[in-house]
């Protein structure tokens, strides 16, 4: 297995260091396994093009020594859209999180789905609107404290890998950071399917969730994301806990490739 | 296939949206991405029939957000992409059209105007959207914006600004109207074209700052390295340094970067700026016009000339930036300004500063989707 430091040395811009990650943030356990997926398929990464939105999650391609947009709140998905359709040779990654990717961005998060272009979306979900201080995002849990639900949130919250199976995503899985192994193979999957693909990753805010719900350490926020999921063949048996594992990996006619038949047909 | 190839004979009794779509192909433009929208739907449907024909790359997105989204990162793999909508849709690419400019990425965005505001009035004309044009993204910025008032010129600044995008990685917006879109006249494919494309960098990979200017000219625009290149680019929307990394609490970084977007242009208007200007020499009078109210203004004038009244033309075909030098020469020069067009006299009042109460300028406008009438600017030429 290659050495962490070759990562860093291979991969990262040293000029954009130190992180804005808050200690015990999850987002370098992602960003490790995204990386490490990425060596272990020898991709070229001047050929790959990483695309994110606004928030924590979405500062991770900054850290990427290759070609990426840092781009509007929500619209990931969208200029990741224009790059793949415009050059499908290109390999397009997507940094989102659960604000970006399902509040402002669901639009296009489910017809990035529906056209199945070949992207990488990597979602990272940590209950909260990190960035901004800790508010109510559409994954929050019921009952959570936040600082726009400061008596509890009420309404029901989306399930994203349920959500992205449901739109028809062709590849999915759900992973935590207390599975980086099973993780770097899902973002490894993800990247050899063609088509849509869609990785969730649950992944602690410890500053702006777990800390205002009273959970201060870091070692029992781990044990939480190990304690509460399931994998999902043997979800059956713990209906209480989250599914984890992969939820959908089938094949279908991708976007590019539909368009560069169509392209061979009109021409003749 | 080649391109005239596909448009066809070089006459044509077309469409000003039609004429929109040649003069994007003929530019180069590769790329389109679209919601469709009353009254520019017709660019739409006429890049998704013929961009296929010669390899480009047509999609019709969810809504005007993800198609201005879409364009910025099909520019960014060297593609000349273009987008067009209406009023509605114009307002909800905003949000990226801001990100365009703050990462200089050249496109075309195309606004057919309709009345509004709101859903207003989706099949009649309007002038109702040249402040949105300049200032409807949030923040300090200038751009170019270009009106046609037929179409033949509908084709030609179409064509100049793809030409002017390249230039100077500004977006460039093409302010159509519902008449100049939905209106069919005769044009002319020209002969010979001049294409601009973006400076691409020639350095080393480890010299390279994506957003440090001089390399190739003393100029303030960035040399341009496409995705796939090698040249490992990333683009921010937040304040950024010459790396491109972003740096959001120097106020020297976000102030430095804030001028050079504008001066660019400013610095500029001379290339940028194009007037269509008739019987000025003598002229006691001007009158001021763009887009389709430029046609009875020009009616206007030359009913005036016969009545031997010393009058001139003016058709603004660069409305943004605005020139404040050329309009108070005019200023100097005449008695009065009439300006006409289909709003509540948004660019009047840009021409009533300039003038400095030099002459009087006066107003001639139609709100509901009229035409200003020939008659109500002659009586005032009168």
């Amino acid at each position: 297995m290659i050495a962490t430091r070759e990562i860093r040395d291979k991969y990262l811009r040293h000029g954009m260091m130190p992180t804005i990650l808050c200690a015990g943030c999850g987002n370098g356990i992602v960003l490790n396994a995204a990386l490490r997926a990425i060596d272990s398929l020898k991709k070229d990464i001047n050929k790959m093009v990483f695309v994110s939105g606004i928030g924590c999650s979405s500062r991770l391609n900054g850290y990427i020594k290759a070609d990426g947009i840092h781009a509007t709140h929500g619209r990931a998905i969208a200029f990741a859209t224009g790059v793949k359709t415009s050059e499908p040779e290109l390999d397009v990654v997507v940094f989102t999180g659960d604000g970006d990717c399902a509040g402002i961005g669901g639009n296009h998060f489910i017809h990035g789905i529906r056209r199945n272009i070949d992207l990488t979306v990597i979602a990272i979900n940590n209950y909260i609107y990190g960035m901004t201080g800790g508010q109510t995002s559409p994954t929050t849990p019921p009952a959570s404290i936040t600082t726009t639900t400061p008596y509890g949130s009420f309404e029901h919250s989306f399930d994203l890998a349920e959500l992205a199976k449901t739109a028809g995503a062709s590849y999915v899985a759900r992973w935590t950071i207390a599975h980086p192994l099973q993780l770097q193979k899902a973002i490894k999957k993800g990247l050899e399917n063609k088509g849509f693909s869609f990785i969730e990753i649950l992944s602690p805010c410890p500053t702006s969730y777990w800390r205002i719900n009273r959970v201060r350490d870091f070692e029992k926020i781990y044990a939480w994301y190990k304690e509460n999921t399931i994998n999902i063949k043997k979800a059956e048996l713990y209906p209480e806990k989250i599914k984890i594992g992969e939820f959908q990996n089938i094949q279908k006619e991708e976007w590019t490739d539909q368009w560069k038949k169509l392209i061979e047909r009109v021409k003749k | 296939m080649d391109v005239r190839e596909i448009l066809g004979p070089k006459e044509q009794f077309i469409q000003g949206d039609t004429s929109c779509v040649y003069g994007a192909l003929l530019a180069g433009c590769r790329y389109f991405a679209g919601y469709p929208i009353t009254p520019a739907t017709e660019i739409a449907e006429g890049m998704a029939r013929l961009l296929p024909l010669i390899g480009g790359t047509y999609i019709q997105m969810e809504d005007e957000i993800a198609s201005m989204g879409a364009i910025i990162g099909a520019s960014w793999t060297g593609k000349k992409a273009m987008t067009a909508t209406s009023g509605p849709g114009f307002s909800l690419m905003q949000e990226n059209l801001g990100y365009a400019i703050m990462t200089e990425t050249p496109c075309v965005v195309v606004d057919v105007q309709r009345g509004g505001p709101s859903t207003g009035q989706p099949t009649r004309s309007s002038q109702g959207d040249v402040m949105q044009a300049r200032f409807g993204s949030h923040g300090d910025y200038e751009i170019i914006a270009l009106s046609p008032s037929s179409v033949q010129e509908t084709l030609e600044l179409t064509f100049r600004a793809f030409n002017l995008t390249e230039k100077y990685r500004v977006p460039v917006i093409l302010l159509m109207d519902e008449s100049i879109g939905h209106m069919r006249e005769k044009i002319t494919i020209p002969k010979r074209i001049t294409i601009a494309n973006r400076d691409m960098v020639d350095i080393d990979i480890e010299e390279y700052k994506p957003f440090r200017t001089g390399y190739l000219h003393a100029t303030k625009i960035p040399e341009f390295a496409q995705f796939g290149s090698g040249y490992k680019t990333f683009i921010s929307g937040l304040t950024h340094n010459a790396e491109g990394f972003p740096v959001t609490d120097d106020w020297r970084v976000h102030r430095d970067l804030v001028l050079r977007l504008s001066k660019k242009i400013t610095d500029n208007i001379d290339d940028i700026y194009e007037v269509d200007s008739k019987f000025m020499e003598y002229a006691e009078v001007a009158v001021i016009a763009y887009g389709i109210s430029a046609r009875p203004a020009l009616a206007a004038v030359k009913m005036a000339r016969a009545l031997e009244k010393e009058v001139g033309y003016v058709n603004l075909k660069t409305i943004w930036p605005f020139n404040y030098d050329r309009i108070a020469d005019i200023s100097k020069q005449v008695e009065k300004i009439i300006v006409v067009e289909m709003n509540m006299g948004r660019i009047h009042h840009y021409i009533k500063e300039a003038a400095e109460g030099r002459c009087d300028v006066e107003l001639v406008n139609a709100l509901g989707g009229m035409v200003p009438a020939p008659r109500d600017i002659l009586e005032l030429i009168k």
